[in-house]
């Protein structure tokens, strides 16, 4: 575990700017801090990352608060959490406190709607970018069941509109079961 | 007292939320328009676009702009603080255990049936943005009357310069943010 002073700094730096760019729901900062914290930085492989996704939706609160706290814990323990919690709040507390005091010149300002609408095809390329490699990873992997339940619970959420966490539920069930039948059958070997 | 009052609405509002997003509308709205009659039902609805085009939770943007309109700015700290104490308590007991307990098998199984369900949500998440981006957020995939070209190249572009090279997401996305103000605005 990295517990210097920079190593803080720099982790406060990675928050900060990934929560300034979530924009849409709690997805976007997970599959921003799959591209900057995993692939780029290296500080958290790929299966942290998906284990903490898990957790950040089944817990109360905001996934982009619960996310930032359970990376930074894992980082750098409970000054990691402090750290990466007040870098993934600060971003929304300054721009929102501006625009409250600024907010009829902000909503019909067109330059600035137009801004954030081409940006919001750009977050619909990065969360593209990291479905395509998430999910390629889990179909070479070739179980069968892993890419049912993850064909499934996609048509589950996005088509049925199922609760997230009853699919969070189901799956985690899913998965104890079928570690129990693979356990028993190493056993009677 | 209005201090206490905002940190114990938004306590609630951080504890009763699970799944994040759009779950928490409902309640915040609870809070904010019925119960304590901080804003009224239209203002409340352009905080939620407000909320929508700022970068952020919902729910952290609703703390600081309720927080800030009814208390100024030590009003918005003090609602953005009791909304992320809850998740600072429980988040912090989970992330321990997951450190004491990850790599036991039956633990293992649970987290290995969650993260191809997580990838299925994620590409759910996906789904959705993306039909927002390019068709304004029509679900009906064949009426294409709202398509957007310039969003689709947007997408293209970015897509492939973010498979192509090791850029920053980040960059990317103020790239796209430059080019959407140029070719909206002409």
């Amino acid at each position: 575990m990295n517990k210097s002073f920079k190593f803080h700094l720099k982790l406060f730096a990675q928050t900060f700017q990934i929560s300034a760019f979530t924009f849409g729901g709690g997805f976007v900062i997970i599959s921003l801090m799959k591209k900057q914290l995993v692939e780029k930085l290296g500080w958290l492989d790929e299966k942290e990352m998906l284990d903490f996704t898990a957790l950040a939706q089944s817990s109360p609160g905001a996934v982009a608060v619960n996310a930032s706290l359970l990376v930074g814990y894992r980082l750098a323990g409970i000054t990691g959490a402090a750290t990466a919690l007040l870098g993934t709040i600060l971003p929304p507390l300054l721009i929102i406190t501006g625009i409250s005091y600024a907010y009829d010149a902000f909503q019909s300002n067109i330059y600035i709607q137009n801004s954030l609408k081409g940006m919001q095809a750009a977050v619909a390329a990065v969360i593209a970018d990291v479905v395509i490699n998430l999910g390629g990873k889990i179909v070479k992997e070739k179980s069968v069941l892993n890419i049912l339940v993850m064909i499934a619970s996609f048509v589950c959420v996005a088509f049925l509109k199922v609760n997230i966490i009853l699919v969070i539920l189901v799956c985690g069930i899913i998965g104890l079961i079928s570690t129990l039948i693979k356990g028993k059958k190493g056993g009677e070997k | 007292m209005i201090y206490l009052k905002l940190f114990w609405s938004f306590v609630q509002i951080g504890l009763f939320t699970i799944g994040g997003g759009y779950a928490a509308i409902p309640l915040i709205q609870n809070q904010v328009v019925n119960i304590n009659e901080w804003m009224s039902l239209a203002e409340f609805t352009d905080l939620v676009t407000i909320a929508e085009l700022t970068p952020g939770p919902i729910a952290i943007n609703a703390a600081t702009f309720v927080g800030t309109r009814m208390a100024g700015p030590f009003g918005s700290i003090v609602a953005t603080i009791g909304c992320v104490l809850p998740s600072c308590v429980i988040v912090s007991i989970l992330a321990l255990l997951y450190k004491k307990y990850s790599s036991l098998n039956i633990v293992q199984g649970v987290l290995g049936g969650l993260r191809p369900a997580v990838v299925g949500m994620i590409s759910s998440a996906w789904l959705s943005i993306l039909a927002l981006a390019l068709l304004n957020g029509t679900t009906a995939l064949f009426g294409l009357k709202t398509f957007n070209p310039y969003a689709a190249c947007i997408f293209a572009a970015s897509l492939f310069i973010l498979k192509k090279f090791k850029i920053s997401p980040i960059i990317i996305m103020l790239c796209s943010g430059l080019v959407g103000l140029v070719v909206y605005s002409i």
